[in-house]
């Protein structure tokens, strides 16, 4: 490994042929690389190693640290290194000598790394935090505390010992540079260093970022440790002897920050299985360090282009570094890009120059090329920086605006390279890629939609009503998080834990799962489908702005006010693990707190349809040639963005609950893994992912849809990528990296380099993956073929959805930033809408029937058509389709119903009939009406269909054009809408039929609706004012009336005077008052007007007994006014008949002397209005009798029936009604 | 209207007789409401019956049953029904269904003695806050108010669809009106219009929310809610989330334009 470098370094071999040999298979042996050769076997590693090489050579430099050597050689280590080197000191001649350059680094990192790496084995999240914690321990212990551990941290990249194989170490470390630990206790012991405790802890604006690097680590697979050839029992023991000091050490300022990081996680994601928990931490300590940004930035030194040294070997390592990046070999461009960037802006102290020179000295008189230290000053860091910037401009030139920005102004490129500097200033300027970030969401709700929400969808009238308050609560809940997640001590399983499983309950005993799945989802995607995914740090901008308003001075006070408003999804870093922020929380806290089996299951299921129903969207059909397609390519910019950014969600997920089950916080041990992947390797798969990654690379779609299976690999369980169907995925998607797809847009592309480049350092994909040799073999790429729906070489992505989805990517602009001292520059802080675009189906395809012959012709019709044509028509024709059958359904079905209706009435009437059979008699009559729906519907599609499709297409589309494209949507939206009803038609009508009839069952007493509709069709009289007084105010006097007359009657007090009990002229104006109420119906409802009627009856009855039992002149006028009012104006009937109830009766019979001339008259009167039939009358009088009454009250209830049905058989032909009272009241009163 | 809780002794001469009345019916219910237990016990039924038979057998004229709520300060009607609940249970052995008993006291008439019936009748018509009458006169209230919303919307030329049309396509919840093009009153979105004859007091509010603002809500978006006899203004704090309240018909109201709110 050393040995290519230092090939490199002595210009013993070109970098092109360094290139060559890693491109090449390890058999290959091209003549010029005759050097390499031998090396052959090491090619893989070689990328890892060049890696660590320049983070080690670097790492003294970006730390601001005090350059003396700081790390001790650990016995153990260097005991394991001699064994790996002495294998390989035959064609390794300066491999030593290269090792001796970077003794500071190298072994005391090892012995950190032990510990390391011992736990890594078992998650990377954790061992990346406790790497940290013991560099700080460290430091702590041995030196001063307040030297924190930023640069230790930066040199302790754990991975790089595990990197660069144990053989290769050090082997001269010893005798070239005596370490300080040299009589330190092997195994184990604490190394000690001499360091300088500078009091720096404060200003390190750059080890934020550098911690974020050194935390995503790039390391071999322990086989491919072993395989070049280190001591495994030596590295397991160092691995032991470490592990203790690991997990026993934790510098204290760290360790309370971690706790506070670690609390406030805990609080988001309360759940056992929280999966953000671990993932959050390790970056997170790292933003809170780039938040101490010191305010000594005049310290930086003044980078200077004329105090470069060994410019040959830096051209060569940036060029080989390169090459490197540009080839895809690096697992994250991005990563390496901002390490890039952490060198441009490198601040060297002006001890460290100071101490520079006397360490270029040494290294001056080392011969060992790769062993110099060629980034010792900050000057060098600067130069390579701006070298490999250079290489990489078109990559740099791609970046939203304000990072290029920074750059065009960033002075040490000015000054080191004035073409790039200006090339990025135009770059600047031309840049149109202004990305804004996203401000969280408020919550909407989903609509209600009668299609799938109403009644009709449910299998019971309970589980309706069930669903109806589970929606409500879903809400209910939805709101209270909306309210308080954000406050302190809030926490989602206690507050809403029960809740939620209370409602899974009532789902589950429901079978309301699927409905409430479906509503999870579509509000899921409804909160969540702005940009806010991917897995992120949002509220980068806001913190940015804070930043800039506060400038890096007040940036102790920025600590302050981020620790008191802790956002929850400010976790940072080029490369943060997988999150949920914003809304999303909500959702997944649901799903861990619901803890529902059934509940998850159909959850997947509506997201694996709703994933492959995007996924297979036509998303562009445009031909660039014409005028129109400036417009339609930023139409299909705009609807690819949303469904990339549903389907990302979406994944995010199904992943989430797919890999639910099998999560856990370490990774398990390998003999854990074994079975577990043996058990795992035989089921399958719930969505198919590699098929559709296959089938995407095929069709050249794989803009769209890797980036969501990405979202979905990212909540892979540490298992996973070991399956071997994920192991497929994984180097289907690394292929997919190291090709060259040249049709590719260049965005796209980036787009894609990017979220894989963040899918390898996710914590649980295996970090060897990557650079696994075997795994890039495995792959066979897929042949692709010409696709009419690629979308890879439509320039598809821009900086926006490129940031959006990879908001990681902010970070450089973050490190820029920070860099400019005091910088003013704006953040663009507008909220984006995206309109999200319905997913509608395309219309089906005519069914291939024996005119296939007309299919054909139909498509080569389309064929030499602009493909707009075809899907308005489609379209056209999916919605007269569909629109006809509504139309059917409320015209036709509806009329045949309230036929059915009437024709159930009278029978239900007549019968107590068997209610099944006698639906299915009326139904059956119905059905060959039914029948007409056909010719209805085909009439529907032949009268809409042409409209749309002329309003729809251009009005310069020639006529035959025009005439084939309307005959075709006619043709197919008939298809459409008779095949749907000639098959469901019987079932439609009886389904509404039986609907109506049950609703007519269960409320007897209301009128029915066709009685209603008879009802309503009474009309005010022409030119009412509706200024009649309300109904309610009517009721209302009358019930005031009503209470007086009882008062009168019950309050036996004696005879009163008639004026003092009825007041004659307020009554009468009271009835009239009613009469124009009644007439007007515009504020009259039924139960209005049946109180009325009732109220009416109670008071003519009471007026009546009143006035018989005071003795006052009978008030015939009111009564006679009331009997009008009951047949004029009244549209209900009016219950007479209560008149006769034994209630209003009752109070007659308790009266001594009884008046029955006025009842008489009312009886004439009622029969005279046709209110009451004579027969009728005489029933109820009969039944009167036959109550107990006392027995002078019935003799005289006697003599009033025979009375009345004496006159009513004599006077047909009706005579004056009064004189016929008079008479009849002489006799009443003659015989009582 | 708005009225301000602390300001309601100083403002309630300018304050509307319905208003009043409203938030006088609304205390009086709560006062019912805190008391309903207390009487609604074995021991307290029965000693009511007693007390009615024992007046009715002195003078079955007398306004027994209404004297006697008024003594105990219940809602007549509420001591009907407990006496009826009672004297059906001693009739037929058995618990009386709660349709029969409501329909008694709908029509005092089916009731199957005499002075009962009488009795029955009297507390209804003199109950001022519940009973088969107040209930009525409620309904019709609502009902009447929400005709002359309509009217308005109809002026405005707001196309909407009624309850009753969303009841036909099988919504489970249902505002007055849900209005076919959304518009936005005083800034705000609406998609709903809910009309509440009544005085939005702070436990109707909460009531109302809970089982219907919300629910409107959650099924078509933000809405307005008119309570004609005004309002705490201090309920008025959801505006924000999509619920707004106003005690008269808006009159700054914002149309989309071009849009197809002619239709």
């Amino acid at each position: 490994m050393a040995a290519v470098l230092e090939l490199l370094l002595r210009e013993e071999v070109a970098v092109g042929a360094v290139l060559r040999w890693l491109r090449q298979g390890p058999g290959h042996r091209p003549a010029e690389v005759t050097g390499l050769v031998s090396l052959s076997l090491l090619q893989k590693d070689f990328v890892p190693f060049l890696l660590n090489f320049l983070r080690e050579q670097t790492s003294q430099i970006l730390t601001n640290g005090p350059s003396t050597p700081a790390k001790t050689p650990n016995s153990k280590a260097h005991g394991s290194q001699r064994t790996g080197s002495e294998r390989r000191a035959g064609h390794k001649a300066s491999l030593g000598s290269f090792l001796t350059a970077t003794p500071e680094a190298l072994p005391a990192r090892r012995g950190r790394r032990k510990g390391g790496s011992a736990v890594s084995t078992s998650g990377r999240q954790v061992p990346r935090d406790l790497g940290r914690s013991l560099a700080e321990e460290e430091d702590g212990k041995n030196d001063s505390p307040s030297w924190s551990g930023g640069r230790r941290k930066r040199s302790e990249v754990p991975l790089v010992s595990a990197r660069s194989p144990p053989s290769q170490l050090n082997l001269n470390n010893l005798e070239e540079f005596p370490p300080m630990g040299a009589a330190s206790v092997p195994g184990g012991c604490k190394p000690s260093r001499r360091i300088n405790p500078t009091p720096v802890s404060a200003e390190r604006p750059l080890s934020k970022p550098k911690t974020c690097f050194t935390s995503t680590p790039v390391s071999q697979s322990p086989a491919a440790r072993f395989s070049s050839g280190s001591n495994l029992e030596a590295f397991s023991t160092v691995q032991e002897g470490n592990l203790t000091s690991v997990i026993s050490s934790s510098l204290q300022e760290e360790r309370e920050m971690l706790k506070k990081e670690r609390c406030k996680l805990l609080h988001q994601a309360s759940s056992p299985a929280g999966i953000s928990l671990d993932p959050g931490t390790p970056t997170k300590p790292s933003y809170t360090r780039s938040a101490s940004l010191p305010a000594e930035s005049h310290l930086v030194t003044c980078a200077d282009p004329a105090k470069v040294s060994c410019k040959k070997q830096l051209e060569c390592l940036a060029r080989l570094y390169s090459s490197c990046i540009a080839e895809n070999l690096v697992p994250n461009i991005f990563l390496e890009l901002f390490f890039v960037l952490q060198l441009l802006t490198s601040k060297g102290t002006s001890t460290a120059e100071e101490e520079e020179e006397s360490d270029l000295e040494v290294n001056e008189r080392s011969k060992d090329a790769s062993g110099r230290q060629h980034f010792r000053s900050v000057h060098n860091c600067v130069y390579f920086a701006v070298q490999v910037l250079d290489y990489q401009y078109e990559i740099i030139s791609h970046l939203e605006k304000g990072t290029l920005k920074f750059l065009a102004e960033n002075e040490r490129i000015a000054s080191f390279s004035p073409t790039l500097h200006e090339r990025l200033r135009q770059a600047y300027e031309s840049s149109t890629a202004k990305v804004s970030l996203l401000l969280p969401c408020s919550v909407q709700s989903v609509s209600f939609q009668p299609e799938t929400d109403n009644r009709s969808n449910f299998p019971s009238d309970r589980a309706f009503h069930i669903f109806k308050k589970q929606r409500d609560i879903f809400y209910e809940l939805l709101r209270e998080w909306e309210d308080n997640h954000e406050k302190t001590g809030w926490d989602f399983e206690r507050v809403l834990g029960n809740k939620i499983r209370a409602m899974m309950a009532h789902l589950s005993a429901t079978c309301n799962h699927s409905h409430f799945a479906r509503l999870f989802q579509k509000q899921l995607i409804q909160m969540c489908k702005g940009p806010v995914g991917g897995g992120a740090s949002w509220g980068d901008t806001p913190d940015q702005d804070v930043l800039n308003m506060l400038g890096p001075d007040n940036l102790s006070r920025l600590k302050r006010l981020q620790e008191r408003f802790v956002v929850p999804q400010s976790i940072r870093g080029p490369c943060p693990p997988p999150s949920f922020p914003g809304c999303q929380q909500f959702f997944r806290d649901f799903i861990l707190s619901a803890g529902s089996y059934q509940f998850n299951q159909h959850l997947v299921d509506s997201l694996c349809l709703k994933i492959l129903e995007l996924d297979g969207l036509t998303l562009v059909e445009h031909e660039h040639s014409d005028g129109e397609a400036d417009m339609d390519e930023q139409d299909e910019k705009k609807r690819f963005t949303v469904v990339l950014l549903s389907l990302r969600l979406l994944a995010k997920f199904l992943g989430f609950l797919v890999f639910l089950p099998y999560r856990t916080v370490e990774q398990p041990t390998r003999d854990l893994q074994d079975s577990a992947v043996a058990l795992r390797n035989q089921t399958l798969p719930v969505l198919d992912v590699l098929k559709l990654l296959r089938q995407s690379i095929r069709d050249h779609r794989s803009i769209l849809t890797v980036p969501w299976i990405v979202e979905f690999l990212s909540l892979a369980d540490h298992i996973a990528p070991f399956l071997d169907y994920y192991r497929k995925v994984f180097c289907l998607l690394l292929l997919m990296v190291l090709s060259e797809d040249k049709e590719m847009s260049f965005l796209n592309k980036l787009l894609i380099l990017a979220v894989l480049g963040w899918l390898f350092q996710v914590p649980s994909v295996p970090e060897e993956l990557f650079f696994a040799t075997d795994v890039r073999q495995e792959g066979v790429m897929v042949d692709t073929v010409t696709s009419a729906q690629a979308l890879d070489s439509v320039p598809l992505v821009d900086q926006q959805l490129l940031y959006t989805c990879c908001p990681y990517l902010g970070e450089l602009r973050k490190l820029l930033a920070s860099f400019v001292a005091g910088s003013g520059a704006k953040n663009g802080g507008f909220i984006r809408k995206i309109t999200p675009t319905a997913a509608e189906s395309l219309a089906p395809k005519t069914s291939v029937t024996q005119r296939k012959l007309q299919v054909e012709l139909e498509q080569a019709f389309f064929h030499n058509q602009p493909p707009s044509l075809r899907r308005t028509v489609e379209f056209v024709a999916e919605r007269v389709g569909s629109n006809c059958v509504k139309h059917i359904k409320a015209t036709l079905v509806a009329e045949l119903v309230q036929r059915a209706e009437v024709m159930l009435q009278d029978k239900v009437k007549e019968e107590d009939a068997n209610h099944d059979k006698l639906l299915e008699e009326v139904c059956a009559h119905l059905y060959e009406e039914g029948a007409q729906a056909l010719i209805k519907g085909r009439e529907f599609c032949k009268k809409k269909g042409p409209e749309a499709v002329r309003v729809l297409l251009p009005e310069e589309t020639s006529a035959a054009v025009l005439n084939s494209a309307e005959d075709i949507a006619v043709e197919l939206a008939t298809e459409k809408a008779c095949g749907w009803l000639s098959a469901n038609i019987a079932a439609l009508i009886k389904r509404e039929v039986k609907a109506t009839f049950n609703r007519m069952l269960k409320v007897p007493g209301l009128p029915l609706p066709s009685e209603d509709a008879l009802e309503l069709r009474r009309d005010c009289p022409p030119g009412c004012q509706h200024r009649a007084p309300f109904p309610s105010q009517i009721i209302n006097e009358i019930k005031v009336h009503n209470v007086h007359f009882l008062d009168v009657l019950c309050v036996a007090v004696g005879p009163r005077d008639e004026g003092e009990v009825i007041d004659h002229d307020w009554l009468e104006c009271l009835l009239g008052r009613l009469s124009q109420t009644l007439r007007c119906r515009k504020f009259m409802c039924p139960t209005s007007e049946q109180q009325l009627a009732k109220c009416t009856v109670e008071l003519a009855s009471l007026l009546g007994e009143s006035v018989m039992i005071i003795k006052s002149n009978p008030t015939y006028g009111l009564l006679k006014l009331l009997l009008s009012v009951w047949k004029e104006d009244f549209g209900a009937p009016v219950p007479v008949q209560l008149m006769f109830s034994r209630k209003n009766i009752g109070y007659l019979s308790e009266v001594k002397q009884r008046e029955w001339d006025l009842f008489l008259f009312m009886l004439h009167g009622l029969v005279e209005h046709d209110l009451m039939r004579t027969s009728e009358i005489e029933s109820c009088l009969r039944s009167l009798g036959e109550l107990p009454w006392p027995s002078d009250f019935l003799k005289e209830l006697e003599m009033l029936s025979r009375v009345f049905t004496s006159e009513h058989r004599i006077e047909e032909p009706r005579t004056n009604p009064r004189e016929l009272t008079r008479q009849s009241l002489g006799t009443v009163t003659a015989q009582s | 209207m708005h009225v301000n809780p602390a300001g309601l002794q100083f403002s309630i001469h300018s304050q509307s007789q319905s208003t009043l009345l409203s938030i006088f019916s609304q205390e009086y219910q709560k006062q019912i409401k805190r008391t309903h237990a207390k009487h609604h016990t074995a021991e307290a039924a029965e000693t009511y019956y007693q007390r009615y038979l024992n007046g009715v057998m002195k003078n079955a004229a007398a306004p027994v049953l209404l004297e006697l709520a008024n003594e105990v300060d219940f809602a007549p009607s509420l001591m009907a029904r407990i006496v009826l609940e009672r004297f059906l249970q001693e009739r037929e052995q058995a618990i009386p269904s709660k349709t029969l008993i409501n329909s008694m006291l709908r029509d005092p008439s089916q009731i199957p003695d005499g002075v009962l019936a009488n009795q029955v009748y009297q507390c209804t018509v003199n109950d001022c806050c519940y009973g088969p009458l107040v209930d009525c006169i409620k309904h019709a209230i609502g009902h009447e108010h929400e005709v002359l919303l309509r009217e308005m919307l109809l002026e405005k030329n707001l196309s909407f669809i009624a309850e009753d049309q969303l009841r036909a396509k099988g919504y489970d919840k249902t505002p007055d009106f849900i209005l076919e093009v959304p518009v936005a009153v005083e800034g705000h979105i609406i998609h709903w219009i809910e009309s509440k004859a009544s005085f939005g007091d702070e436990s109707s509010h909460q009531a109302y929310l809970q089982d219907q603002f919300w629910s409107y809500w959650n099924r078509f978006g933000p809405g307005l809610v008119i309570y004609w006899y005004g309002f705490i203004e201090e309920l008025d704090c959801h505006r924000e989330r999509g619920i707004l309240l106003k005690d008269c018909f808006p009159t700054d109201i914002v149309t989309l334009r071009h849009s197809m709110a002619q239709r």
